[in-house]
């Protein structure tokens, strides 16, 4: 009898092992499902409005529930403007945050200052939103953007970005408003991917009377550019996604104007507008339409920045 | 040759002057925004906030349904997608060296990480809500336990493979089963960690606006009926703050305010909890 118990004993085991592994596997796969069930259920959603209007409804800039004529060029317009502007502004600012992060401080600093800047990301989109209509609006319609009408209004090709009232609200207080979001991601990854330019290489360039700057410039961007380029990534497709804090200072207009102090539209705003309003199959489904487009251009974004930061890490032990 | 140095100097003077400049600009916008929710939000905070429900234009009132309608679908997302978020992080730490499924799901979490979570809401729109044909604190639950599954696939992956590889093999060389050595060895070596993410998921989803606007959308009374549309936090502070209603306006602020203190408090005892367990080991 109790020959008998360890070779039973083992076999319950192996068969618990095997269940346990199959759970975490099935679950493993409960992930990979949930992005193929999402990008079916929007295909699913949107079909009525692909059928209605093809790959017009990419071109087209009217949208007017009236006539159920629906065009995704406003929105998408929208998305791709505002976060341009936040790349513009955030990218140099995050790089010059990773900067001071790595090089600069004092040691005892790095740490307070690293979280602070990474409390920035904790805060929630919606206040981001509030604070920008009511706090950040009104002082960049009064203050900043007279100043920029003064200057800028008469210069060739930039002028006509700057038509209009200053009304606070508009596309470039959205891009704004998304620059301060999109800060602490870029900055953070720009902080990691500098640590991990290896010591020795640093200290030859310092060794060789280059100064901090020109290490930085020289040694450190051109090792880890691959990663760079990953966090601005990172930071675009935030960008392209965000919603509350677009939705309070955009001004939510369809219209397409070159101005960037004119209301406008994103997609991720025009979704949280109108979606619970939308009445009508072909209005419910144009919008998810817009949220299928959305998806995919920030599926491609996020793809090649886990791609860069992925091929860094492999060449991280190679290189130097 | 005197001036090349000049000016190699003054380029890195200006350069890192802009770094500290551009520090300075960062901090600027977190301590802007900070005083102006403390400022206001304290203002109108007193304890009705936590006694009235939302009141209609006009009248006083608080914010009690919709924040019990917050903690409940946040409580109710976490309870469903810890288990999940686990368990699929524990087969890509332990069990995902070989095969197709662990790269693909590593890398198709950490975009459903980043993704748009108001796409997130129209996936549950058009999966659960239009099925059953109304919104409803279930989807409102379901739409932030989708969000609650990433950050915490990610934390459990990243802190099992923290964990030795010696422990596991000690643990295996006294006999132990694989499943004994997981949940008995490395979980429990890495409870702080993942505690962590649990934190880390929570304060995500305590803050999140867009993917409960089709899903639980609002609730003006006070219900515990998941079955039915529930009030919470972001969708009334969204709602209020773009209404005229300078009274809904200052209950916006100070439901910011609770939120904010929230999802900061949270991140923090996650930053401190993780920070305690590494000097631990």
């Amino acid at each position: 009898m109790s020959k008998e118990t360890p070779p039973i004993f083992a076999k319950k085991q192996l068969l618990i092992d095997a269940l346990f592994r199959h759970t975490t596997r099935f679950f493993a796969f409960l992930v990979f499902a949930l992005l193929a069930g999402i990008i079916l259920s929007l295909i699913i959603g949107s079909m009525p409005s692909i059928k209605a209007y093809g790959l017009h409804f990419i071109v087209d800039d009217t949208w007017n529930p009236v006539t159920e004529k629906f065009g995704a060029l406003t929105p998408i317009i929208g998305t791709l403007v505002t976060s341009f502007i936040a790349l513009l502004i955030g990218v140099p600012i995050s790089f010059g945050i990773a900067l001071f992060l790595t090089e600069l401080s004092p040691r005892w600093l790095r740490r307070p200052l690293g979280i602070a800047i990474e409390l920035l990301a904790g805060i929630p989109s919606i206040i981001y939103g509030m604070w920008g209509l009511f706090v950040f609006a009104p002082a960049f319609a009064e203050h900043v953007q007279p100043w920029l009408k003064d200057h800028l209004s008469e210069l060739p090709f930039v002028g006509i970005l700057v038509q209009g009232p200053p009304m606070g609200i508009g596309m470039l207080t959205a891009g704004l408003i998304l620059a301060i979001m999109v800060i602490p991601f870029i900055a953070s990854v720009m902080r990691d991917v500098f640590q991990i330019v290896p010591a020795l290489l640093k200290e030859s360039a310092y060794g060789l009377g280059a100064t901090t700057w020109e290490v930085v410039w020289h040694i450190v961007l051109p090792y880890t550019k691959i990663g760079v380029v990953g966090g601005i990534m990172l930071g675009l497709g935030r960008a392209l996604g965000e919603t509350m804090a677009v939705t309070f200072v955009i001004g939510n207009a369809h219209n397409l104007t070159a101005s960037l102090f004119m209301p406008g539209n994103s997609i991720a705003s025009s979704l949280a507008n109108e979606f619970t309003e939308a009445d009508g199959e072909l209005y419910t489904s144009a919008l998810i339409e817009l949220g299928l487009l959305l998806f995919a251009i920030t599926f491609i974004v996020l793809s090649l920045s886990k791609i860069l930061l992925q091929q860094l890490r492999k060449n991280e032990g190679r290189e130097s | 040759m005197l001036s090349i140095y000049r000016r190699r100097q003054f380029v890195n003077y200006l350069n890192l002057t802009g770094s500290m400049l551009t520090m300075a600009f960062g901090l600027f916008w977190l301590i802007w925004i900070l005083s102006t929710l403390f400022v206001k939000g304290f203002d109108s905070l007193d304890l009705d906030l936590f006694r009235k429900m939302t009141p209609p234009p006009g009248s006083d009132g608080g914010l009690l349904n919709a924040i019990f309608g917050s903690a409940l679908m946040s409580v109710l997302a976490t309870l469903i997608g810890t288990p999940v978020g686990i368990l699929a992080g524990t087969y890509l730490a332990e069990f995902g060296h070989r095969g197709w499924l662990a790269p693909t799901t590593r890398f198709i979490n950490d975009i459903l990480l980043s993704a748009p979570s108001i796409v997130i809401g129209l996936f549950i729109y058009e999966m659960y809500v239009t099925k059953v044909g109304h919104f409803s604190g279930w989807g409102g639950t379901f739409a932030l336990a989708l969000l609650v599954i990433p950050v915490v696939v990610r934390t459990t992956e990243d802190m099992l493979r923290l964990v030795p590889n010696s422990l596991r093999e000690a643990a295996a060389a006294l006999g132990a089963p694989q499943w004994k050595v997981i949940m008995q060895i490395t979980w429990r070596a890495s409870k702080a960690g993942m505690m962590t993410g649990v934190l880390l998921a929570v304060a995500r989803i305590s803050g999140e606006t867009a993917p409960l606007l089709f899903t639980a959308l609002n609730n003006q009374f006070w219900s515990s009926d998941m079955n039915a549309p529930m009030a919470n936090l972001p969708v009334v502070i969204f709602q209020f703050a773009m209404s005229p209603f300078e009274d809904w306006q200052n209950l916006a602020w100070a439901g910011a305010l609770l939120i904010t203190i929230g999802v900061l408090g949270l991140n923090i005892i996650a930053r401190s909890m993780f920070k305690q367990s590494q000097i631990s080991q």
